[in-house]
C-alpha cells in the first residue's frame, strides 16, 4: 500500500492510497462538519456537508466518499464552502420539527454541534412543518420522525454491522422516511434484534432509549468502528 | 379485486369499501388467483430467484393484482431472500407500483411539459370541478381512479391521456369529462 | 449467421422485395397506434388482397416517420420512382380510408388525404439515427439486413481489432446524446483500459465482468427520441451495443427501458430474440468467437433512474439512489465492475459511423459538435414531431422552416430545451447555431433532444414553477439540497406566482439556486435550478412584476 502526498489547505500532508480525504484530513488535525458519515459505516455522501474544492476539478467532492490521489490540492474552509454549509444546516432545520427544547438529546445531538460550528443563528428559509409521527412501540426503544435529518445511519449500521436490516427509507424526495420491516410499528417488526445499534448510530434525538434522561442519552458512537475493526480485521481496538 | 393470498397466511379481509360484485365461482375464482401467483413465481423463477429480480418481479405482480398489498410483498420478500424493509423500500419509490387498490377504471393525464402547455393542467382543474376527483383519487363508488404522469412520449398529441390502458391524444376538456362521468356511473 | 449467411440473407431479402411494384408504409409507432394505425395496416392488407394485388402491392408497418401531428401516417412508394421525387404521403388515415388508399396505387394519388412532401420538414432533415424509421418493419430481422444491418458488426468483428474500433469513434467527434455530451470515443476507451476488480458483486448466474448498458430512461417530459427510435429500429441499438461490447471488451449487456414504453420494451425483447435466433447475440457470434448477450430491464417510474450510477442501482434491484462520483461507472458501475453507459441515440450512431468512417461523420456538423442530433419538436407548433438535423442548424429554420411556424394567432417567446434541466431561449437567439457550447452559453443544454416552442401567452414564472415541481416530485432523497432545496425553491417559485413575495424571497432564490447547483450529488438536483437561472436571465421582469413592492403588506 503507496502512501499519497497531497496538500489540505496549504498544508502538506502524507496519507496511505486508500484514505479518503476526511481521513487524511482528520489525522492531520482538520476538521470539518459531518452528519451522514460515522467511522465504522459504508459512507454515502449525502449530506452534502463535507464538501471540499479541489484543484483541476469543477465540482465539489465530499470528503468522506472520495480517495485522495497524488498531487491533490484540496481546500475544506474557503468562505463559498463555509456559505454552503451553513445554507445546508439551514435546509435540515427547516425540513423536520427540531424542537431542541424538549429532546432527549439536547446538548449531545451531532445536528445541534453541526448548526453551531456553521454559525447558524437563524433559518432564512420557511419551515415546513411536516405533520410526523412518533412510534413508542418497541419495548426499549422510541423514533421520533421529527427529529429525523435522513442521514440513513440507522438503515446503514441495521444493514452493514447487525445484519438484520430492519431499517430502510420508504418514499422519495422531502416525503421520504425511514420505516421497520414492512412500514410496521418499530414493536411489532420481527427482523429487529433489540441491539440498540440505531440507537448509537443515530446523530440526534430521533432514535432514543426510552424512559432516559437527557443526560443518560450521551451515545457511544466509537463502539461501531470497533465492531466493524473486529469483524472485518479481527482487531479489537478499544 | 380480491385481495392475493400468500401460500401459509390466509387471506386478509377484503379493503373495506362498497361491495364488489363477485365475477366468478369460488373454485374457479381461487384459480384466478393461484394464476396471478403463478405469474408472480414464473418471474422469479425466470431470474433464478435473485435478489437483483426484485423490480421485475413488482412489475408483474402489479400488472397482475393491480396493486402491491402486504402479503404480496411478505411473498416476494420471503421467495428472493430480501429483507422486508429493503422490499417496501423499493416497491414504494418507485411511480408505477402502489400499495392500494385503483379504482375499476383508471385515467392516467400526462403532465409532462408539452402536454402541460397544452393544456393538461387545466383539464386536471377540469377534472375537480366536474367530477370531483384529485390526482391519485378514487370514485367513491370505487369505480373510476384519476392519475398523473409525467410523459407518455406522445408529446406530439399533447395533452394526451391513457384510459384503462389505452393512449388518447389531443383531448378536449368536455368530451373527456362526459366519458369519465360515464366510466365512473358504469355500474357493470 | 456468418457474414456468407449475412450477404446471402440481404439478397434474398432485397430480391423479395423487388418483385413489388408498390411498398405501402404504414406507421406503428405508439401516437399512430393510439389513432388507429394497426387498424389501417389491416385494412389495407384486406383490401388488397381482396383485388388480387397481393402479390405486387407490400403493405409494411414500420416506426415514426416523424411527422406525427399528422398521424396516423402512411406513405405509398412506386418502386421505379424517381430518386429524388418524395413518396406519396397520405395523413390522417383513418380505418375507413383504407379502400381509397389501395384503390388509388398505381394510379393518381388520393389527393384528399394527401400530405405535402415538399415541405422543409421533409426536405431539410438529416437522417442518419431515424434512416430506417419509416422504412423498415421494427419486427423483422431480415428487413433490417436488407437494409444493411449488421454490416458494421460484421466488420468490427471481422476486420477491425477492438482498439481500431474505440479510434474510429473518437474521430468520429461523437458525443453523447443523452444531454451531457461527453466524448464517446473516450468513454468507451476509459472502458476498455478498466480492469474488473477481483471481488465483485456480480450474481453468480453471470460470467460477464464488464458490460454495456443502453440507457433508455428518456425522462424528460416532452422527449421522445428514443421512444421512437427502440420502437422504430431496434435492431440498430443492438448492434451497436453488441459493437460496443467487443470494443471494451463486455460480455453482457442491459436495454434498461423506461416501464412507460411498453411497445418499445416489445420491440426490443423481440429484436433481442429474432437477433439470437439469427446468431447475433449469444454465443460466437456470426462466427467470430466473440460471446454477447443482452437483457431487457425495466425502469418503474423514477426520472433519476435516467442518471447513469441510479440506473445502475435500480438493475442491481434496488431504489434507484446515485452515487458519488468518482469513482466513475467507467471504472466502478454495475456490481462493481467497469461498465459502460450509453443513450439510445448515441449506440444507433455507432453501426453507422463504423460502416461508413469516422471521416463521414466528422463531415456533418460544427467543429466541436459532429453528426446529427434528434429532437422532438412540440408545443406551440405546427409541426410536432420528431426530427433529425445536422448540428449547427440555426433554431429559426427548426422552428419556422421545418417545424412550420407557430399556429395562426400565436406569436413566438422562447424555446425550452433540455427538459426540467434545461433552459428557456427567447427570440433573440433564434439564429443562434444549434451545437452543445452555443446552448451552453445561452444558458440551456442540449439535454436527450425535447424542444418545446412556447407562445406569448407563456407565463415563464409557472414554466418555472412547473419544471421545479417535477425535481421536487422526482428528488430521490438522498441528498440534503437537493430533496429540500428543490422543495423551498418551488415554495418561493410559488409565493412569487401567487404575489405573496418580496425582493427578499426573490433574491433567497437566486442564491439557493446557486447551492444547489453547485452542492447537490447528481445532475437532477444540480441541474434543477436551471429553468430558475434561464428565465430570471431573459425574463426577470415577469418576476419582478409580480413582487409585492417595498411598503405594501409584505406577509
Amino acid at each position: 500500500m503507496s502512501a499519497k502526498t497531497l496538500t489540505i489547505n496549504g498544508k502538506p500532508i502524507s496519507a496511505r492510497e486508500d484514505e479518503t480525504i476526511l481521513e487524511a484530513a482528520r489525522d492531520a488535525g482538520i476538521v470539518m462538519p459531518t452528519l451522514c458519515h460515522l467511522d465504522g459505516l459504508t459512507d454515502i455522501g449525502a449530506c452534502r456537508l463535507c464538501l471540499v474544492e479541489v484543484t483541476g476539478i469543477s465540482k465539489l467532492l465530499p470528503a468522506c466518499a472520495t480517495r485522495v490521489a497524488e498531487g491533490m490540492e484540496v481546500r475544506t474552509d474557503t468562505e463559498q464552502l463555509r456559505k454552503y454549509r451553513r445554507m445546508t444546516v439551514e435546509l435540515l432545520f427547516s425540513e423536520r420539527n427540531h424542537v431542541c427544547a424538549g429532546c432527549v438529546a439536547n446538548s449531545h445531538c451531532e445536528l445541534q454541534d453541526v448548526g453551531i460550528a456553521v454559525g447558524m443563528d437563524h433559518v432564512r428559509y420557511d419551515y415546513l412543518f411536516p405533520k410526523l409521527e412518533v412510534d413508542l412501540t418497541h419495548p426499549q426503544f422510541g423514533m421520533d420522525q421529527n427529529r429525523c435529518i435522513l442521514c440513513a445511519r440507522c438503515v446503514r449500521v441495521c444493514d452493514e454491522i447487525e445484519g438484520a436490516h430492519t431499517w430502510d427509507i420508504f418514499g422519495r424526495g422531502v416525503k421520504a422516511h425511514v420505516i421497520t420491516d414492512l412500514n410496521q410499528p418499530w414493536g411489532e417488526s420481527l427482523s429487529c434484534t433489540s441491539c440498540g445499534k440505531c440507537v448509537m448510530a443515530c446523530p440526534t434525538g430521533a432514535i432514543f432509549k426510552l424512559g432516559s434522561t437527557v443526560e443518560e442519552s450521551v451515545k457511544d458512537r466509537s463502539k461501531l468502528a470497533f465492531l466493524k475493526n473486529a469483524r472485518d480485521k479481527k482487531q479489537w481496538v478499544m | 379485486m380480491t385481495a392475493p393470498a400468500g401460500p401459509t397466511r390466509p387471506a386478509p379481509a377484503p379493503p373495506a369499501g362498497p361491495p364488489r360484485p363477485s365475477t366468478a365461482a369460488p373454485a374457479a375464482a381461487s384459480a384466478a388467483v393461484d394464476k396471478r401467483l403463478k405469474l408472480v413465481e414464473a418471474t422469479m423463477r425466470r431470474h433464478g430467484f435473485r435478489g437483483n429480480a426484485l423490480i421485475e418481479t413488482l412489475h408483474t405482480a402489479q400488472e397482475a393484482y393491480g396493486f402491491l398489498d402486504d402479503d404480496l410483498l411478505r411473498l416476494v420478500a420471503r421467495t428472493l431472500k430480501l429483507p422486508l424493509s429493503k422490499v417496501y423500500g423499493v416497491a414504494t419509490f418507485y411511480n408505477l407500483f402502489t400499495l392500494k387498490p385503483a379504482g375499476k377504471h383508471a385515467c392516467v393525464v400526462c403532465l409532462g411539459t408539452a402536454c402541460y402547455i397544452k393544456g393538461s393542467g387545466r383539464l386536471m382543474d377540469t377534472l375537480h370541478k366536474e367530477l370531483g376527483l384529485k390526482a391519485g383519487g378514487t370514485t367513491a363508488n370505487g369505480h373510476l381512479s384519476l392519475l398523473t404522469a409525467r410523459c407518455f412520449g406522445s408529446c406530439a398529441m399533447a395533452p394526451a391521456a391513457v384510459i384503462d390502458g389505452e393512449i388518447s391524444g389531443k383531448i378536449v376538456p368536455d368530451a373527456l369529462v362526459a366519458r369519465l362521468r360515464k366510466l365512473a356511473e358504469d355500474a357493470s | 449467421m456468418t457474414p456468407e449467411e449475412l450477404d446471402r440473407t440481404q439478397e434474398r431479402e432485397l430480391a423479395d422485395d423487388a418483385k413489388y411494384e408498390h411498398q405501402v408504409h404504414v406507421c406503428v409507432g405508439t401516437a399512430c397506434v393510439a389513432l388507429g394505425s394497426a387498424t389501417v395496416a389491416k385494412n389495407l392488407e384486406a383490401e388488397i388482397k381482396a383485388s388480387g394485388r397481393d402479390g405486387k402491392v407490400k403493405v409494411r408497418c414500420v416506426g415514426c416517420p416523424g411527422l406525427c401531428a399528422l398521424g396516423p401516417l402512411v406513405e405509398v412508394e412506386a418502386k421505379d420512382k424517381p430518386e429524388d421525387e418524395p413518396a406519396t404521403l397520405y395523413q390522417y388515415v383513418k380505418p375507413e380510408d383504407a379502400r381509397e388508399i389501395a384503390e388509388s396505387i398505381g394510379g393518381a394519388p388520393a389527393s384528399r388525404l394527401q400530405a405535402d412532401t415538399r415541405q422543409p420538414f421533409f426536405t431539410r432533415q438529416t437522417k442518419i439515427v431515424l434512416e430506417n424509421c419509416g422504412r423498415i418493419d421494427p419486427e423483422r430481422i431480415e428487413d433490417y439486413i436488407a437494409a444493411g444491418g449488421y454490416r458494421a458488426l460484421e466488420k468490427a468483428l471481422f476486420e477491425m481489432q477492438p482498439q481500431e474500433v474505440i479510434d474510429e469513434i473518437s474521430k468520429s467527434g461523437l458525443r453523447g446524446r443523452g444531454g451531457a455530451g461527453f466524448p464517446t470515443g473516450l468513454k468507451w476507451a476509459t472502458v476498455a483500459k478498466s480492469n474488473s476488480p477481483a471481488v465483485t458483486r456480480v450474481p453468480d448466474d453471470i460470467l460477464a465482468r464488464k458490460f454495456v448498458i443502453c440507457n433508455g430512461d428518456e425522462g424528460d417530459p416532452g422527449a421522445f427520441m428514443d421512444r421512437s427510435t427502440m420502437e422504430g429500429d431496434p435492431f440498430r441499438i443492438i448492434e451497436g451495443m453488441v459493437v460496443a461490447g467487443y470494443a471494451v471488451g463486455a460480455g453482457k449487456g442491459y436495454v434498461y427501458v423506461r416501464a412507460e414504453y411498453p411497445l418499445a420494451v416489445k420491440r426490443l425483447r423481440s429484436a433481442i430474440r429474432q437477433a439470437q435466433r439469427s446468431g447475433m447475440l449469444g454465443a460466437t457470434i456470426m462466427g467470430s468467437g466473440f460471446n454477447f448477450d443482452i437483457d431487457v430491464r425495466l425502469g418503474a417510474g423514477a426520472f433519476v433512474c435516467g442518471e447513469e450510477t441510479s440506473l445502475i442501482a435500480s438493475i442491481e434491484g434496488g431504489r434507484g439512489t446515485p452515487r458519488p462520483r468518482p469513482p466513475f461507472p467507467a471504472e466502478s458501475g454495475l456490481w462493481g465492475c467497469p461498465t459502460l453507459i450509453n443513450n439510445v441515440e448515441t449506440l444507433a450512431n455507432i453501426a453507422p459511423i463504423i460502416s461508413r468512417g469516422a471521416a463521414w461523420f466528422a463531415g456533418i456538423g460544427t467543429e466541436k459538435s459532429k453528426g446529427t442530433k434528434v429532437f422532438a419538436l412540440t408545443g406551440q407548433v405546427n409541426n410536432t414531431g420528431l426530427i433529425e438535423v445536422p448540428m449547427g442548424i440555426s433554431l429559426r429554420e427548426i422552428v419556422f422552416d421545418i417545424g412550420g411556424g407557430l399556429p395562426e394567432g400565436r406569436n413566438f417567446k422562447a424555446v425550452q430545451t433540455g427538459g426540467p434541466s434545461g433552459g428557456c431561449i427567447p427570440a433573440q437567439y433564434l439564429d443562434m447555431k444549434v451545437d452543445y457550447e452555443s446552448l451552453a452559453q445561452v444558458g440551456s443544454i442540449m439535454g436527450s433532444g425535447g424542444m418545446i416552442v412556447m407562445d406569448d401567452q407563456t407565463d415563464m414564472v409557472e414554466i418555472a414553477r412547473f419544471f421545479m415541481e417535477f425535481c421536487m416530485e422526482e428528488s430521490c432523497g438522498k441528498c440534503v439540497p437537493c430533496r429540500v432545496g428543490t422543495a423551498q425553491m418551488h415554495g418561493l417559485l410559488t409565493r412569487i406566482s401567487e404575489g405573496k413575495a418580496t425582493q427578499a424571497h426573490l433574491d433567497t432564490l437566486t442564491e439557493l439556486c446557486d447551492m444547489v447547483r453547485r452542492t447537490s450529488l447528481c445532475g437532477l438536483g444540480q441541474s434543477a435550478p436551471n429553468p430558475v437561472l434561464s428565465t430570471l436571465r431573459y425574463f426577470k421582469s415577469e418576476y419582478e412584476d409580480k413582487l409585492v413592492k417595498d411598503g405594501q403588506n409584505e406577509r
